[in-house]
């Protein structure tokens, strides 16, 4: 028996490689026309036979019949491959490589294939790309392979891996042996080597692949196939252990672009600014018409609109800021809830204007390139426009540290904080310290709404869904603290995304809210309280 | 000895608005049921419906003012007992439905036939009784503002954090309540009420008794709130207002008072939802948003926080003003809204209450001839100041 296979093996290898050692122009030609003739099942039998030639010449033609495009000449009856170009086609002799330009629709007759036919050539054509130059296309085929329950192939599946020298061609050329082994009737030891094998592969497809060939192994086997798939279950596991912590993360990245202007307003000028969420809409309305202005004006910097943006949000959102200070917010110091009252009817007016400007309606702003995207990195998937906006919030948070930390703005701006008095005595303009600090926290709401306009929509309604997030965010981390607002964003987005897989997202932004809730009645001055004088305010 | 408490409610102007707004229950009807279309004083129905809805409004401002005006403690979560109450009442209206829903099922409401829930659920049980669903709507607002307050008001949370975290309380109703599973009608709410207590809720006579209901229940909620803010308790009140921690280094149990006041007004809250949901027929978790809570805040800061008559002229003139708006020019009614909050703030911090008394407290006689000639209109209170 063995060395009759061996001959076949050879034989088909043979044919699998060279292509051309038994088929002639004139065996083939009949095959082609006979696709021709006869109805799909006659047809599915013809392409049996075609693969079974080995001749690459075939490939064009079976491609072809796939594709819809292979057709019948009816003034000669030959089968042809076409090329539509305009309203007529061009037809091309299969073998002979003769080119027939300008045919009408009507001189041709189509044939038709099914969806099974195509699977079926598919995979027979898949084959054939084992052997291909291209490497790309050796892999692509042999990833094809795992899922192929076509246990057949497997001789040819190993004279191939001997003559492979791609590394990563040689691994899921294993991986789809090992796939097609366990099917097989080899023996314990080779199935042992081939779950380990697949183990090896992990993710999804290893773990359904083990589950489907379960039920046909012997009962040695079936426990290691147990024991892998437990392995392969705490793995994904952590992977999605892991995907969680990285969506906490970018929710809290999110938070955090959404507070963080808030932390300035509210958390170190102590001002309840509810129109807080209405500058972050104004950022992402100047996103809206800066991406306007420049399709119409040049359209080529499209994907660096982004870059425009930014300054511009950041002075439309701050001279907002400035102008609100000046006019409402000054009057009301020492009044806090009576500034959230004036504030809020100025976030109601903020938002009927845009409504009246631009439309109630979502706004589409535009994903640049360079922002779209995913990186696959193990089990993990991170889209380009997460971790921009993650980097973007860090960016952010240090620029602020350090002008908050390091300018002399900043100096300002503590002291008059601190102590109104004492800083006035020393020279400080502070009706104008409130002022700017004021415009610099609206500022950055306004760079925050660039951000979250690529990953939300833009709406008058846009800052609504920030606002209360925004302050849970800052209470929580501590008024008047910077790291507080850092480390409540991020705790908060990584708790929301633990719990939305236990409880659902909803009940999970719930639960949080609850959380933080009882959390401000145990610690009402927040996680990073402030120490000392400040504190006394 | 409550009508003793509830007479010495009656003293002052506050007797004269209460005596008016029974009045109003007695004549309004009248009006609308006994007198021809043609004539001169016939009220439409329309407006019976749409007076009925301010009054439930103006109670609510009322339970605002008791905390706020009277307590310090701004709730920008009240409109989540409102709408609590209204809920309760919801859910009496929904059984009252029975086999005449869109599945004829006689016990389940349509949305949990809908859902293919097979029972009722146990928090639903009792409401196809009025006085069960009746004693909810005060209970269960009331509880959730004891829950809430206990905590609260023990740790001392005050001022603008107790704002915020009411704010949070709103909106998390509002997250939970638009859950379908939560088994309140999700996203659509519960509607197409058919009758209460036996009574077409489609008839005029019920409207008018229902506009009847929420005048009377307004205007003994004003006498109550008169006799308690005229009581010990009620200068307790004032002082925690004006000095929280003076009160306490007094020995006034402060965190007790401010419960009390607390559920006292989420009780009345929840009763003017209750009264609300029959007369416009729908309650859905939109009630539970936070800018709807806010609004009450400004009916209350616009009439004048700190006076008893001053919300239920905010929350009558400011729904009027919004009525008018969104009829004549609804996409500037928000503008007009916004620039309230800020004016209101800015140039009138005692609202309109304020404009009425404004001469006499400056000049020390009573200069404003309005007041003079209508003295109930004078505030007993001025606004005080935030913590």
């Amino acid at each position: 028996m063995f060395p009759i296979r061996l001959l076949l093996i050879g034989a088909l290898i043979c044919a699998a490689l060279t292509g051309q050692v038994s088929a002639h122009h004139e065996d083939l030609q009949p095959k082609i026309q006979a696709l021709a003739a006869g109805s799909l099942k006659d047809r599915a039998r013809t392409v049996e036979a075609l693969l079974k030639t080995g001749d690459s010449r075939i490939i064009p033609v079976l491609q072809h019949l796939a594709a819809g495009s292979l057709y019948v000449r009816k003034s000669d009856g030959l089968v042809v491959l076409t090329h539509k170009t305009g309203a007529s086609y061009d037809a091309t002799a299969p073998l002979t490589g003769e080119v027939t330009a300008g045919l009408a629709k009507r001189a041709l007759k189509k044939i038709k294939a099914n969806n099974s036919l195509r699977r079926r050539i598919k995979k027979g054509l898949s084959l054939f790309a084992l052997s291909s130059p291209e490497e790309d296309e050796r892999l692509a085929a042999a990833q094809t392979l795992l899922t192929s329950k076509d246990i057949s192939i497997l001789p040819l599946l190993e004279t191939r891996l001997e003559a492979e020298q791609d590394e990563e061609i040689r691994t899921a050329l294993l991986e789809a042996k090992a796939a097609m082994t366990l099917q097989s009737d080899a023996s314990d030891a080779e199935k042992t080597a081939a779950i380990s094998i697949l183990e090896e592969m992990g993710g999804r497809q290893a773990m359904s692949l083990l589950s489907q060939v379960e039920p046909l192994l012997s009962k040695a086997v079936k426990e290691q196939v147990l024991a892998a798939k437990g392995r392969l279950e705490s793995e994904r596991q952590l992977w999605e252990l892991l995907q969680n912590g990285w969506y906490g993360l970018s929710l809290g990245s999110v938070l955090l672009l959404a507070s963080i202007g808030l932390a300035i307003t509210f958390g170190v000028m102590g001002v309840i600014n509810m129109a807080h969420g209405e500058m972050v809409m104004i950022g992402a309305y100047t996103t809206y018409t800066v991406q306007t202005v420049i399709q119409s004006v040049a359209p080529g910097l499209l994907e660096f609109s982004l870059l425009f943006a930014l300054p511009l949000a950041f002075l439309a959102a701050g001279s907002v800021g400035f102008a609100m200070e000046r006019g409402v917010i000054r009057f009301l110091y020492g009044r806090p809830l009576e500034t959230l009252l004036a504030t809020w009817g100025i976030s109601l007016f903020l938002q009927q204007a845009v409504r009246t400007i631009f439309g109630p309606t979502n706004q589409e702003v535009i994903n640049p390139s360079w922002m779209s995207g995913a990186i696959e990195l193990g089990g993990l998937s991170l889209t380009l426009n997460r971790i921009w906006i993650l980097l973007f919030a860090i960016a952010v948070f240090a620029a602020l540290f350090l002008l908050i930390k390091r300018s002399h703005m900043g100096l300002q701006m503590r002291a008059v904080t601190q102590n109104r008095q004492m800083a006035s005595s020393m020279g400080i303009r502070t009706p104008w310290v409130d002022a700017f600090t004021f415009a610099l926290g609206s500022g950055i709401a306004g760079i925050a709404g660039v951000a979250l306009s690529q990953i939300g929509n833009v709406s008058p309604n846009l800052g609504q869904t920030y606002i209360i997030d925004s302050f849970m965010v800052v209470v929580f981390g501590g008024v008047g603290n910077l790291w507080g607002t850092l480390i409540g964003a991020l705790s908060l987005g990584i708790a929301n995304k633990f719990m939305e897989p236990l409880a659902g997202a909803v009940l999970a932004k719930i639960l949080v809210l609850a959380f933080i809730i009882l959390f401000i009645q145990k610690r009402p001055s927040g996680l990073f309280a402030l120490k000392g004088r400040a504190a006394q305010s | 000895m409550i009508s003793r408490f509830l007479f010495k409610g009656l003293q002052g102007k506050i007797g004269w608005v209460a005596g008016a707004i029974l009045l109003l229950s007695v004549l309004v009807p009248f009006c609308n049921l006994m007198l021809p279309e043609s004539h001169l004083l016939y009220v439409p129905d329309y407006a019976v419906s749409l007076f009925g809805k301010y009054l439930t409004y103006a109670l609510l401002a009322l339970a605002l003012d008791l905390v706020w005006g009277y307590c310090g403690i701004l709730s920008l979560g009240h409109g989540a007992f409102f709408a609590l109450g209204g809920y309760a009442m919801g859910m009496y209206l929904m059984r009252q439905i029975g086999p005449r829903g869109v599945y004829g099922d006689p016990i389940l409401p349509d949305f949990m036939v809908f859902l293919n829930w097979s029972e009722l659920p146990w928090y639903w049980w009792g409401f196809d009784q009025f006085w069960f669903a009746a004693l909810m709507t005060l209970l269960v607002p009331g509880a959730l503002a004891f829950v809430f307050g206990w905590f609260a008001f023990r740790s001392r949370v005050t001022g603008v954090y107790l704002s915020i975290i009411t704010q949070a309380l709103t909106f998390a109703l509002l997250l939970a309540f638009f859950r379908n599973d939560m088994g309140f009608g999700g996203n659509n709410g519960l509607t197409d009420f058919k009758d209460i207590l036996g009574y077409s809720l489609q008839t005029g006579t019920t409207r008018a008794g229902l506009f009847a209901a929420s005048a009377i229940a307004l205007a003994v909620c004003l006498m109550l709130s008169s006799a308690l803010i005229r009581s010990r308790l009620g200068k307790v009140l004032i002082a925690i207002r004006e000095s929280e921690s003076r009160a306490r280094f007094l020995g006034y149990r402060v965190e007790h008072v401010k419960l009390f006041v607390f559920v006292l007004s989420a009780m009345m809250a929840g009763l003017a939802g209750a009264l609300y949901v029959p007369q416009v027929g729908i309650i859905n978790p939109g009630e539970f948003a936070p800018a709807n809570s806010i609004e009450v805040v400004i009916w209350t800061a616009i009439g004048g926080r700190g006076t008893l008559i001053g919300p239920l002229l905010g929350a009558i003139s400011v729904n009027l003003g919004k009525s008018w708006f969104t009829a004549a020019l609804p996409d500037y009614w928000l503008f007009a809204l916004g620039a309230l909050f800020v004016a209101v703030t800015l140039f009138l911090p005692r609202g309109l209450m304020g404009l009425f008394s404004g001469y006499s407290t400056k000049s020390g006689k009573s200069g404003n001839p309005l007041t003079r000639w209508l003295p109930f209109l004078a505030s007993d209170r001025t606004g005080g100041k935030d913590q």
